[in-house]
């Protein structure tokens, strides 16, 4: 008898049961201020779905965190826990501010690819180092991608103070990109198909389509490759998958190269589609929120998707809080962060372990 | 004769320009936050526990202790808030990696997030001064400590004024976490608790075999790391600074987990570390727009990025090599 629990359990019920948790535990702490966890809620709810502009929003927050979630995720089939992705996507905003700042009197038809495939390279450079560190000399693969992530902030720092800095307008960062590389927003494809209307302003972007293709390539690379096999039995057991002829030090570099390059293709969503210039920070926690998208997602594209735009609404919602309450500062999104990643993923078997003796147990009354 | 006066004075000059008692006295401040996380760290991944919610755990201490001494008027009432709070965390970190086998580094990367959530949102609601406490001042603050004949040993040159200047005129926890670095020795080299926390963290079963409990054994190494992270987050915000602001840990956690591989896992060489990265810090605020012969501005980027890039040098066993405790990360569970 299989002692495990099925698919439906461990992938639906369990997660929601998990983030029905770490959502009773936030209404608990909102409650304690004196607010009301409903009302709160509500307004979250209203201001990242309901209104369309705030709906664009949540879409350009999702296209971030599917891109750092799915990097997260293709490191974790590998076994490997890639922390760096925030590293990787601020390194791959010079990148594309690299391409954009060079082609932005051409057209974005041009300067989106470029950016892209620089954004792909550079965040995947950035993680080159610890997955050699960590394929040749053993160095884990953790620590290292955290200290890549303050290396890059430092770098990061340093070429936009010293090197791409705009010094007319004098502030830490490049001067806003011309038309040529400002990406098609939410108005202006919804004005492709005739609606018209829709606030210019709304940062969702093209990038967000980008990611979606992401997801389905993630798939079809973990499930329906060769390489995306040997990638999930290394994961599984990296000694049987080296007795069967897998080289760890191709895995574990190639799963790094993708994870990286993944998580920077985020900063064309920041850089090009939301600043239009690049700033010290383009990427603000995203490749943290991708550890958390991941672990929601169960490492699935199909759940990262779901996962991100279940963020999206909880930061933009958080957003939204300011005007309607304002004794609930938008912190109480980092808590949710907080208790999701830790009801969803540290504590997990917290629900895990009682579910299974309870299907082992119905399975049992089954035969009897 | 004269030339030889000169360039004695000039090798006096370019030393005292790296080695000044107001830069010491800077590096011994920011270096002790670090220290006290860094050893709070030495205690949990000994006993094979990682931790990466060192930098949440100072964050949450700083604002209990801050908070607290705040609204009771009483420093030492804000100390023991700010360290049962990190206790807290420590303990729901061991609840998930020690009893539910979790993954240690989700359940720090929780405990991070929380962290910044909790201290904005709460300090938010409670202050209404934009996530910062008020400032700490009479009962409510640990002040400068002098240290005794400060000002007759002051007067002998070097060490004297080491000790006048540097040493003298810290609040206390400068000094609790200088202690806590011999007592880490002792413990964990010394005593039988100790010997046993090595063990767990490199053969937890050979340590199950002997009769001992590994849970019991791993909860108290946590709870000791949470003291001393806490101590660390008290020092921040009162002590260091006489009050809480967001995100006041800023990636000092972080710091101490870098340090404590420097350090190979070592008490003394944690001390070592520990100061050497608060010198650079110290060294970045204090030279941050000097022109330096030759090489000109030090930028300011570098200095911060050099205590990881050292540590990624050591990790990648280019210097020596750091190997950490063989059990850590790896829950521990009988049936294997």
């Amino acid at each position: 008898m299989d002692d495990k629990i099925p698919a439906w359990l461990d992938v639906i019920v369990l997660p929601l049961m998990s983030l029905m948790i770490a959502f009773f535990v936030t209404g608990l702490i909102v409650l304690s201020i004196g607010a009301n966890p409903f009302s709160v809620a509500q307004a979250m709810i209203e201001g990242a779905i309901l209104r369309p502009s705030g709906l664009g929003y949540t879409l350009y927050y999702t296209t971030t965190y599917i891109l750092t979630g799915l990097a997260v995720a293709v490191a974790f089939h590998a076994a490997m826990f890639n922390i760096g992705g925030e590293g990787q996507a601020m390194v791959a905003g010079v990148g594309v501010a690299i391409a954009a700042l060079a082609l932005d009197s051409t057209h974005w038809m041009i300067t989106l690819p470029v950016a892209m495939i620089l954004s792909m390279v550079f965040g995947a450079f950035w993680a080159l180092l610890p997955a050699y560190l960590q394929a040749k000399r053993g160095s884990h693969i953790v620590i290292t991608t955290i200290m890549m992530n303050f290396i890059a902030s430092a770098v990061v720092g340093y070429i936009v103070i010293y090197v791409l800095r705009d010094n007319v307008a004098g502030a830490n960062e490049t001067r806003r990109f011309l038309e040529g590389a400002h990406i098609p927003r939410a108005s202006d494809m919804l004005s492709w198909i005739g609606i018209d209307g829709y606030s210019k302003s709304v940062p969702m972007n093209i990038t967000f389509f980008v990611a979606l293709i992401a997801a389905v390539a993630v798939y079809y690379l973990i499930w329906r490759t060769r390489l995306g096999y040997e990638i999930r039995a290394f994961g599984l057991s990296s000694s049987a998958a080296q007795y069967a002829g897998t080289s760890p030090v191709k895995i574990i570099i190639i799963a790094m190269l993708i994870s990286g390059a993944l998580a920077g293709l985020m900063a064309n969503n920041s850089v090009m589609g939301e600043q239009v210039k690049l700033g010290l920070n383009p990427v603000n926690g995203a490749g943290f929120i991708g550890i958390a998208v991941a672990l929601m997602g169960r490492n699935h594209p199909v759940g990262i998707v779901l996962a991100a735009f279940l963020f999206g609404v909880l930061v933009q919602g958080g957003a939204e809080l300011s005007f309607s309450y304002p004794a609930v500062s938008r912190d109480i999104v980092d808590v949710i962060k907080g208790l999701v990643i830790l009801f969803v993923g540290a504590l997990d078997n917290m629900l895990r372990i009682p579910m299974e003796h309870w299907w082992i147990n119905r399975q049992k009354a089954k035969m009897a | 004769m004269d030339k030889q006066a000169e360039g004695e004075n000039g090798m006096i000059d370019f030393l005292y320009f790296f080695i000044n008692p107001a830069l010491l006295k800077s590096t011994l401040v920011l270096s002790t936050p670090i220290l006290f996380a860094c050893l709070a760290g030495l205690f949990s991944e000994r006993a094979g526990i990682v931790d990466i919610g060192l930098e949440g755990k100072l964050l949450l201490a700083a604002f209990g202790s801050a908070a607290f001494a705040a609204y009771t008027g009483n420093a030492w009432l804000g100390m023991f808030m700010g360290v049962f709070v990190s206790i807290l965390f420590s303990m729901l970190h061991g609840f998930s990696a020690i009893t539910l086998h979790g993954n240690q580094l989700i359940s720090g990367v929780a405990v991070n997030f929380l962290a910044v959530g909790l201290t904005g949102f709460l300090g938010k609601a409670w202050f209404h001064q934009g996530g910062n406490t008020p400032a700490l001042s009479g009962n409510s603050r640990f002040t400068a400590i002098d240290l005794p004949f400060a000002e007759s040993i002051g007067k002998i040159p070097f060490i004297g004024a080491f000790y006048e200047d540097v040493l003298s005129g810290n609040a206390i926890w400068v000094y609790v976490a200088l202690l806590c670095v011999p007592l880490t020795a002792f413990i964990v080299y010394k005593t039988r608790f100790g010997l046993r926390l090595l063990a767990v963290g490199e053969e937890p079963s050979a340590v199950d075999t002997a009769g001992i409990s590994v849970p019991k054994l791993r909860y108290k190494a946590l709870l000791i790391s949470g003291i001393l992270v806490g101590l660390g987050g008290v020092y921040l915000s009162n002590g260091m600074l006489a009050g809480f602001g967001p995100k006041m840990s800023a990636e000092r956690g972080y710091m101490a987990l870098a340090a404590l591989i420097f350090a190979k896992w070592r008490p003394w060489q944690s001390l070592w570390s520990c100061m050497l990265f608060g010198y650079f810090a110290a060294f970045a605020i204090r030279y941050g727009s000097y022109d330096f012969p030759v090489i000109g501005r030090v930028p300011s980027q570098f200095m911060d990025a050099l205590p990881y890039i050292l540590t990624i040098i050591v990790l990648g066993g280019f210097i020596g090599k750091a190997i950490a405790p063989k059990a850590v990360g790896e829950p521990y569970s009988k049936e294997h």
